[in-house]
């Protein structure tokens, strides 16, 4: 009895765990794809979900010379195409980047309170929209836009800088990197607060950037980030096993055949790419890569071979859903979206660790 | 290298003998080890004693080729300076201190990192991969607790965990920090059984720091007291533990009584 019971609850308890963990991915899968329908059809010209599932159909089949009846016509197909598909869509991509790059920098710095601005990605991509929406004299370069390109710019200075001083203060090892980080991000607000005092009539202007937006999203941004997103999101997934060898500490990960600091700097830079790209399109949306990893650490547990891809569906779909959020709630007016994160997530996740302390 | 063919899923390839030359170490400008020389023969157990800040988890740190250091390892007469990070963990396996383990980690995914030096970095485990882990994990009796995360298990149910990813690894030297320090007289008992167990079933090589002398001397065939970074006294337990040398080297006040299974310290108050 006494032998049997604990094997047979820890056989149920593993099977239900893979079971589990495809349900959680095929669970958020749905959630992104609802939220992203939700969000292309939702507005103040209301498309109907069936008729925007049939336009995008068509259009899927429409270079294979198919096409199929009852799509969207006229200002409708419009609004579809040109407003809120690219709008979703760089919703769904900026919060699967910062969500993938939370989940890296918690695993390389092995702390649940890392996000993707700890490094002083944040302040630098501050410092350099701050900069430019100040002193440029142009809006943009060829067709991109000048504040991106600094945003995108000032981030990895930012990160850059920490790495640098990191490696001249201790090498890779994680505490003197976490610290060199926040020298670097405290150094950079500083001085994106002095340039911003000093211009105050781009003040406005500055702080709408800061807290984030997706309003202006059009599909020239979204090819924009496409290539920095992917790319870093690949390399992060595929270091995930990596990562799991990394999480019992350095000395063990090296007994093991990795080398914890080639990976710690892959990781890093490869989150960071993310960050940037987000951060550049987006503004500084707070809260998701905090808190999206931790949500779908209860969800499908901590091997990081499952964190890295959930966190990009999960991350995702929040981020249309509070977009989607900023948009109706004070309609024709729109609510910073960074703000609409934290209204949503905080009470969110104060709910996810209520209902962990109690089954605990 | 040759390797000799498992004898059994979870077993080993064999010990290896390992030499250490002229091992010099330090951290900054201070000097830990100097010139260390030991030699553990194969399926040999090497326990190394000495006060606190003596050097020991220094010298197995740079055995494993975490620290910096001058001087040279080898295994069955090969240096390790020159072998690639992954045929090194395929040699030698250790744990630490004080392990990290991972939070919502099972026993047996954490078991199962133990066989990462053995499949590329980016695939997945394979059949073989798990029947390995199975084994350990039945040989160290956590069969029944697999599916559980680490933070459930036991203090000394979680040292067997550690030990069980060490042996995943397949190694044919396996290093241990103090691998008693956390458990209570009984545990640490039924963790070295263990050990001994594990190392004359797979003619293992273990080298182990262990700070509580007694064991030491039960436990390991040779001891090597360091002192000030070096080797003040290796050899059979009851040469090197001696009442003279815990007073020179401890500052101790003891007694060495010969014991059934070996010399026992009995600590003396004046």
């Amino acid at each position: 009895m006494t032998t049997t019971a604990p094997r047979a609850r820890a056989g149920t308890a593993r099977s239900r765990g893979r079971r589990g963990s495809v349900a959680a991915f095929a669970g958020a899968g749905l959630v992104l794809v609802l939220a992203m329908l939700a969000g292309v059809g939702v507005g103040a010209l209301p498309l109907p979900p069936g008729a925007v599932v049939v336009t995008l159909l068509d259009l899927l089949v429409r270079p294979f010379g198919g096409s199929v009846p009852g799509a969207l016509e006229g200002a409708q197909a419009a609004v579809l195409l040109e407003l809120r598909l690219p709008r979703v869509l760089m919703a769904a991509l900026v919060g699967a980047g910062l969500a993938i790059a939370g989940a890296g920098y918690q695993g390389v710095f092995r702390n649940p309170l890392a996000d993707p601005y700890l490094l002083g990605a944040a302040a630098g991509a501050g410092l350099g929209a701050t900069l430019v929406i100040a002193y440029s004299p142009v809006q943009s370069v060829g067709p991109v836009g000048v504040v991106p390109l600094a945003a995108f710019a000032g981030a990895l200075v930012g990160v850059g800088c920490a790495l640098a001083l990191g490696s001249v203060a201790g090498g890779s090892h994680s505490p003197t990197l976490l610290l060199a980080g926040i020298a670097v991000a405290a150094f950079l607000a500083a001085a994106q607060t002095l340039v911003q005092q000093q211009n105050t009539e781009d003040l406005r202007e500055i702080y709408s950037w800061l807290l984030g937006q997706l309003g202006s999203s059009q599909w020239s941004d979204v090819t924009l980030v496409l290539p920095y997103l992917g790319t870093a999101a690949l390399v992060l997934l595929l270091c995930g096993r990596a990562l799991d060898v990394l999480a019992v500490g350095d000395d063990e990960a090296s007994s093991l055949g990795v080398h914890p600091g080639r990976l710690r700097l892959l990781v890093i830079l490869a989150a960071s790419l993310a960050t940037a790209a987000a951060v550049a399109v987006s503004g500084l949306i707070g809260f998701v890569g905090l808190v999206v990893p931790h949500i779908v650490r209860r969800l499908v547990g901590g091997s990081h071979v499952r964190v890295l891809p959930m966190s990009l569906l999960v991350g995702g779909a929040f981020l249309v859903l509070s977009d989607l959020v900023a948009r109706v709630l004070l309609a024709p007016a729109e609510l910073p979206i960074g703000v609409v994160t934290a209204f949503i997530g905080a009470p969110f996740f104060a709910g996810l660790l209520w209902a962990g302390a109690r089954r605990r | 290298m040759s390797r000799r063919s498992a004898p059994r899923p979870g077993g080993t390839g064999g010990g290896a003998r390992v030499e250490v030359l002229g091992l010099t170490a330090g951290y900054g400008r201070t000097q830990v080890l100097d010139a260390v020389r030991l030699t553990v023969e194969p399926g040999g157990w090497l326990a190394v004693i000495g006060p606190n800040g003596s050097g020991k988890s220094t010298l197995l740190r740079s055995v494993l080729g975490f620290h910096p250091h001058e001087g040279q390892v080898r295994l069955d007469g090969v240096p390790t300076t020159g072998m690639h990070r992954r045929d090194r963990a395929r040699a030698m396996a250790y744990a630490p201190q004080t392990p990290v383990l991972p939070e919502g980690v099972t026993a047996r995914d954490y078991v199962t990192l133990g066989r990462t030096p053995h499949r590329p970095l980016l695939a997945a485990p394979r059949e073989a991969d798990r029947r390995v882990v199975a084994d350990v994990l039945d040989r160290l009796g956590l069969g029944s607790m697999a599916g559980r995360p680490l933070s459930t298990l036991s203090g000394g149910e979680q040292q067997r965990a550690v030990l069980a990813r060490a042996l995943a690894q397949q190694p044919r030297v396996l290093l241990l920090d103090e691998p008693t320090a956390a458990l209570d007289l009984g545990h640490a008992q039924q963790v070295l059984d263990l050990v001994d167990v594990l190392r004359r079933q797979d003619g293992l090589t273990v080298i182990s720091t262990l700070h509580d002398l007694t064991l030491a001397g039960q436990y390991a065939d040779r001891l090597a007291l360091l002192s000030g970074g070096r080797v003040a006294a290796e050899g059979p337990p009851a040469e090197v533990l001696t009442a003279e040398a815990l007073s020179r080297h401890y500052g101790a006040r003891a007694e060495v009584v010969a014991g059934p299974s070996g010399p026992a310290v009995l600590p003396v108050r004046d």
